[in-house]
């Protein structure tokens, strides 16, 4: 069991074995997140998102030297997609940032999807409590990039971070896809590219858009997401990028909006563990239960039908608990 | 909770030798065979395949070496691993091994062998024997 | 069976054959097959010597000169790789093909940790101009020309090339040497780059500019198609790339503003011979041809001479199996034979225990001998392009330049082979296919003799008992500390001033676009080492991060 002390000091070793525990589910693990869990709260949150190809890797890579200059610590979650055929994955993400793997201050951290839609993995968010735990300033979460509909990090990151390359169909397809409500921060990465003002145009202009939609229903203090040009290759406009992400941290703790984060954090957090844990419990019930093996043997029976059986079944269940 | 013990596997490359294709299929056949691959990249130092291993927290490290170093590479690895804690890794190697060597790889704890042309299901079967 | 793709029916009849490169062969052939293709003799063959060069580069090819075979030499220490270079001499070897070790080639020094192990373990070890002196010793460097086979710091070595001859007394327009240089194949295959794509590229840029304006005899480049299908391509893919990153390379130099005409005549190329025979006869032939066709028609290359596809057509390393070593030297044999078919100027051959180890004296001769019998035994040499006519060929030879085609115009999609490689999509193809191949030849698919298919055997003989008695190169420590202290002992005794200054201008240089390579001569003979002149590299390019492959 890794010790919690050990992982309030930082202890990478510590710190990644209990990852590994929670990513495997391991109900033990839950107990040691409890107790780090008043420690977290400290770090600063980034999410970095887009479709495949636009240089989220590269652009961490980057980051993080920027943020090692400044000296905060930093962690890294980097998601990558797990085969639907095999559950197998190749996690090549800190391919990218492996010039940094021995930097005792960084500590990078692969993880496969698992299945999970949304672009992070079942356990992104433990990890990310674990590593708040252990001190780190600013957590990088580089979500799986499988293109649209990775909502999930603004359920998690405080501050989102869009990337997108010049003449990939900005505007109005991504107004469609929802893409421009999540974002805090535009990056138009690969900027040495002949179309990048014409992209930042339509970006600011969608953002304008957006925000005058916002104002009527948040009432609150109101954060332009800026649109920062990246290249991300030659390392230029990641300074920019950083202090960018910072301000917009500081813009949070300014309003009290990070205590309002928080707390969506939190509720989000709690039903989604309430469905991890209950589905724990079904799965030892199924495990352990005889009256679960006697339906299933009727079902095979044909003394019973399949949805008689589920029904039965839930109900038996709540009466025991 | 639904819990997956899936095997997390470091593929690295240690030293200067630039022969990947053998460490990329072998990557692949190993995600097929649904394990988690994690892959290092060319050019690596020891110290950065320990600290890889110790972020990523694997339960392999497996090192493809086609220079003809792999005697003393992983006798130093194998002492740095212990020095870090992280006995609990099992390390196998792969590459250009000739068989004579094999008997003396084992004797300073490499867990498994692999030369190359042997088939990704032997590689498979004998990585999953680890951990039974 | 083979490489290629077999389909056969329940009577073990072969019913459909499909080559690596994509191509579906008919039972037979006729003359219908060459009309249907629009084939005529003088469009597409020619006699031999003439464009577009199918049959032959010379008119009379073998019957006036049997091929170059080249020997891959480089040991340990500069001392020892002198003595060999002195014995190949004597042997009447004309030309030296120098081997570095992993070090070298990636521009550390001895005693860089990383270095570790590797001094001197696959080729000689060369931190400084002492040490190119040391291995060139009394070598006649306006005779003899030398390959130098490295890439990611190759104008490095063409300068100390070109300072040791200086230090003996030949001038640069004397000397002849062909550094392989080809970086971008290296970000594909081999591995062993070190700066970004568009650095490494500049540098590439530069020597070839350097060649053309101070080095009349030297061959700037080397362009290796072998190395790209090693790593997985087929063979229409290895010709299709190489072009490519030909067209990068010139088109960089053009943006100089010198002509095509002025430099293409000094590529060459190396091509590998693993696979099917006819694929492989049929893939030079068409390549010969889209060369010439290619410099005429895009590059506007008017003299003869510089449309010839010059280059070593040899190897065979991916072909080679671990099981069973002794048949390698059967496979190499029939490997060449395709190559002396298609009229190859220059070859080599891999030796049979190359799976295991580097040569060793022993199979380094077995591989030449192979290539004396082809041409001096067996009648390789008797007539020019034996094959032409052939309805099968010629078929085949049209189908492979299409193919060769199409895999090019799909570089071209992509933004061209720069921008290919630095997104990854050359890598991840080319492995992906790597992949297939492999699982197709463990399944049984395709078929190499001695490997057991995992569907055949329930029970395959343990690793222990597939033991074979080749004999293995051993590593010397002793390289490593002798480097070491002849790098303790150089430090101490050259002009700390003329090394700073030097490197100094020659960072300068880097920064700018300042052409490096007389920069790095001067470095050179202020007895800067290769680690230093690399460092200013990197310190002002940077490293490259290479693109996920999967």
């Amino acid at each position: 069991m890794p010790e919690i002390v050990a992982i309030l000091q930082g202890n990478q070793r510590a710190g990644a074995r209990m990852i590994r525990l929670l990513e495997q589910g391991k109900l033990e693990a839950l107990t040691l997140l409890k107790q780090l869990y008043p420690h977290s709260g400290n770090a600063f949150i980034i999410g970095i998102t887009g479709s495949p190809g636009v240089g989220k890797s590269t652009l961490i890579d980057d980051l993080i030297t920027v943020f090692r200059k400044q000296s905060k610590r930093v962690a890294v979650i980097a998601v990558d997609p797990s085969s639907p055929f095999s559950g197998g994955a190749i996690l090549g993400d800190r391919l990218r940032m492996q010039r940094h793997a021995t930097d005792k201050n960084v500590f990078i951290r692969s993880m496969a999807s698992r299945g999970q839609t949304g672009g992070l993995s079942r356990a992104t968010k433990d990890a990310a409590i674990v590593m708040d735990a252990m001190g780190y300033d600013i957590i990088l979460i580089e979500t799986v990039g499988a293109g649209q509909g990775e909502f999930d990090i603004a359920t998690l990151a405080h501050s989102t971070g869009i990337v997108r390359i010049p003449g990939t169909g900005d505007g109005i397809q991504a107004v469609k896809a929802g893409i421009l409500e999540t974002g805090d921060v535009y990056i138009v990465n690969k900027c040495d590219r002949p179309d990048v003002d014409a992209s930042v145009h339509a970006l600011t202009m969608m953002i304008g858009m957006q925000n005058m939609g916002r104002q009527t229903s948040h009432p609150s203090p109101k954060w332009t997401p800026p649109v920062v040009k990246t290249n991300a290759l030659k390392g230029t406009g990641v300074d920019e990028l950083a202090d960018t992400f910072l301000s917009h941290f500081d813009f949070l703790k300014k309003h009290n909006l990070t205590d309002q984060t928080k707390r969506n954090q939190e509720t989000l957090y709690f039903k989604s563990l309430l469905k991890d844990l209950t589905l724990a419990k079904i799965h030892s019930f199924m495990e352990t239960s005889p009256a679960y093996k006697s339906v299933l043997k009727r079902i095979q029976t044909h003394e019973m039908d399949p949805i008689s059986a589920a029904e039965h079944v839930v109900n038996t269940m709540i009466i025991l608990k | 909770m639904e819990t997956t013990n899936k095997i997390r596997v470091l593929i690295a490359k240690p030293g200067l030798d630039g022969h990947d294709k053998g460490a990329k299929i072998v990557a692949l056949a190993l995600r097929d065979a649904g394990m988690e691959v994690i892959y290092s990249g060319l050019h690596q130092t020891l110290n950065q395949i320990i600290q890889t291993a110790t972020q990523e927290a694997v339960d392999v490290i497996g090192l493809s070496i086609m220079s003809g170093a792999h005697l003393p590479i992983c006798k130093r690895l194998i002492t740095m691993m212990k020095e870090q804690g992280l006995d609990d890794i099992r390390l196998i190697v792969g590459g250009v091994i000739p068989y004579q060597d094999i008997p003396e790889l084992k004797e300073m704890g490499v867990a498994a062998v692999f030369p190359g042309g042997i088939s990704f299901e032997d590689i498979i079967t004998g990585m999953n024997k680890l951990f039974e | 069976m083979g490489v290629a793709k077999y389909t056969k029916d329940e009577k073990g009849a072969i019913k459909e054959v499909i080559y690596q490169s994509g191509i579906k062969v008919k039972p037979v052939y006729g003359p219908e097959d060459l009309e249907k293709a629009g084939f005529t003799y003088e469009q597409d063959l020619g006699a031999p010597g003439d464009y577009p060069f199918t049959r032959s580069l010379h008119p009379q090819s073998y019957r006036s000169r049997a091929w170059t075979t080249r020997q891959y030499t480089g040991f340990g220490t500069p001392e020892e790789t002198n003595k060999r270079f002195k014995l190949m001499i004597a042997n009447g070897q004309n030309g030296l093909n120098v081997a570095f070790d992993l070090p070298t080639q990636m521009g550390y020094d001895s005693d860089h940790p990383l270095a570790e192990g590797e001094v001197g373990r696959v080729g000689m070890a060369i931190d400084s101009l002492k040490d190119f002196e040391t291995a060139f010793a009394e070598i006649p460097l306006d005779r003899i020309g030398s390959g130098l086979t490295i890439n990611g710091v190759a104008t490095i070595m063409m300068a100390m090339y070109q300072a040791t001859a200086e230090k003996f007394g030949y001038s640069k327009d004397q000397i002849s040497t062909t550094p392989q240089n080809d970086i971008l194949k290296e970000m594909i295959g081999r591995g062993a780059w070190i700066f970004p794509v568009e650095h490494g590229v500049r540098l590439v840029g530069d020597s070839i500019e350097y060649a053309v304006k101070e080095l009349p005899k030297s061959n700037p480049v080397s362009i290796c198609g072998y190395h790209i299908r090693e790593s997985g391509a087929t063979p229409a893919q290895e010709i299709a790339y190489a072009f490519e990153i030909a067209k990068a390379y010139i088109d960089t130099v053009t943006a100089r503003g010198i002509k095509p005409e002025d430099f293409v005549g000094r590529f060459s190329f190396n091509f590998n011979v693993y696979g099917n025979l006819w694929e492989q006869i049929a893939k030079f032939r068409a390549a010969r041809k889209l060369w010439a066709k290619m410099l005429k028609t895009e590059y506007g290359v008017t003299d003869k001479k510089k449309l010839f596809l010059r280059g070593l057509f040899g190897g065979g390393g991916s072909g080679l199996t671990k099981e069973q070593p002794e048949n390698n030297i059967m496979r190499s044999a029939y490997y060449a034979l395709g190559a002396a078919l298609s009229g190859a100027q220059t070859t080599a051959l891999c030796s049979f225990d190359e799976a295991y180890t580097i040569p060793t004296p022993r199979s380094a001769l077995l591989s030449l001998r192979t290539l004396e019998i082809l041409m001096d035994e067996v009648g390789l040499r008797d007539t020019v392009d034996p094959l032409a006519g052939s309805y099968f060929i010629e078929t085949l030879t049209l189908e492979m330049e299409e193919k060769i085609i199409e895999e090019m115009e799909e570089v071209q999609k992509w933004g061209g082979m720069t921008k290919s490689i630095s997104e990854g999509f050359i890598q991840r193809k080319v492995s992906r296919q790597a992949y297939e191949y492999e699982k197709g030849l463990q399944s049984g698919e395709y078929r190499k003799v001695g490997i057991v298919p995992t569907s055949e055997s329930g029970n395959r003989p343990e690793q222990e008992t597939q033991k074979t008695d080749v004999e293995l190169h051993e590593y010397n420590q002793e390289w490593a500390e002798k480097s070491k202290v002849n790098l303790i002992e150089l430090r101490r005794t050259r002009n700390d001033k003329d090394v700073s200054d030097s490197l100094k201008a020659l960072e300068k240089a880097a920064r700018g676009t300042d052409n490096v390579m007389p920069y790095l001569v001067t470095c050179c003979h202020a007895y800067a080492t290769v680690g230093e002149m690399a460092g200013v590299f990197r310190d002002v390019f940077g490293e490259w991060n290479e693109p996920e492959f999967y």
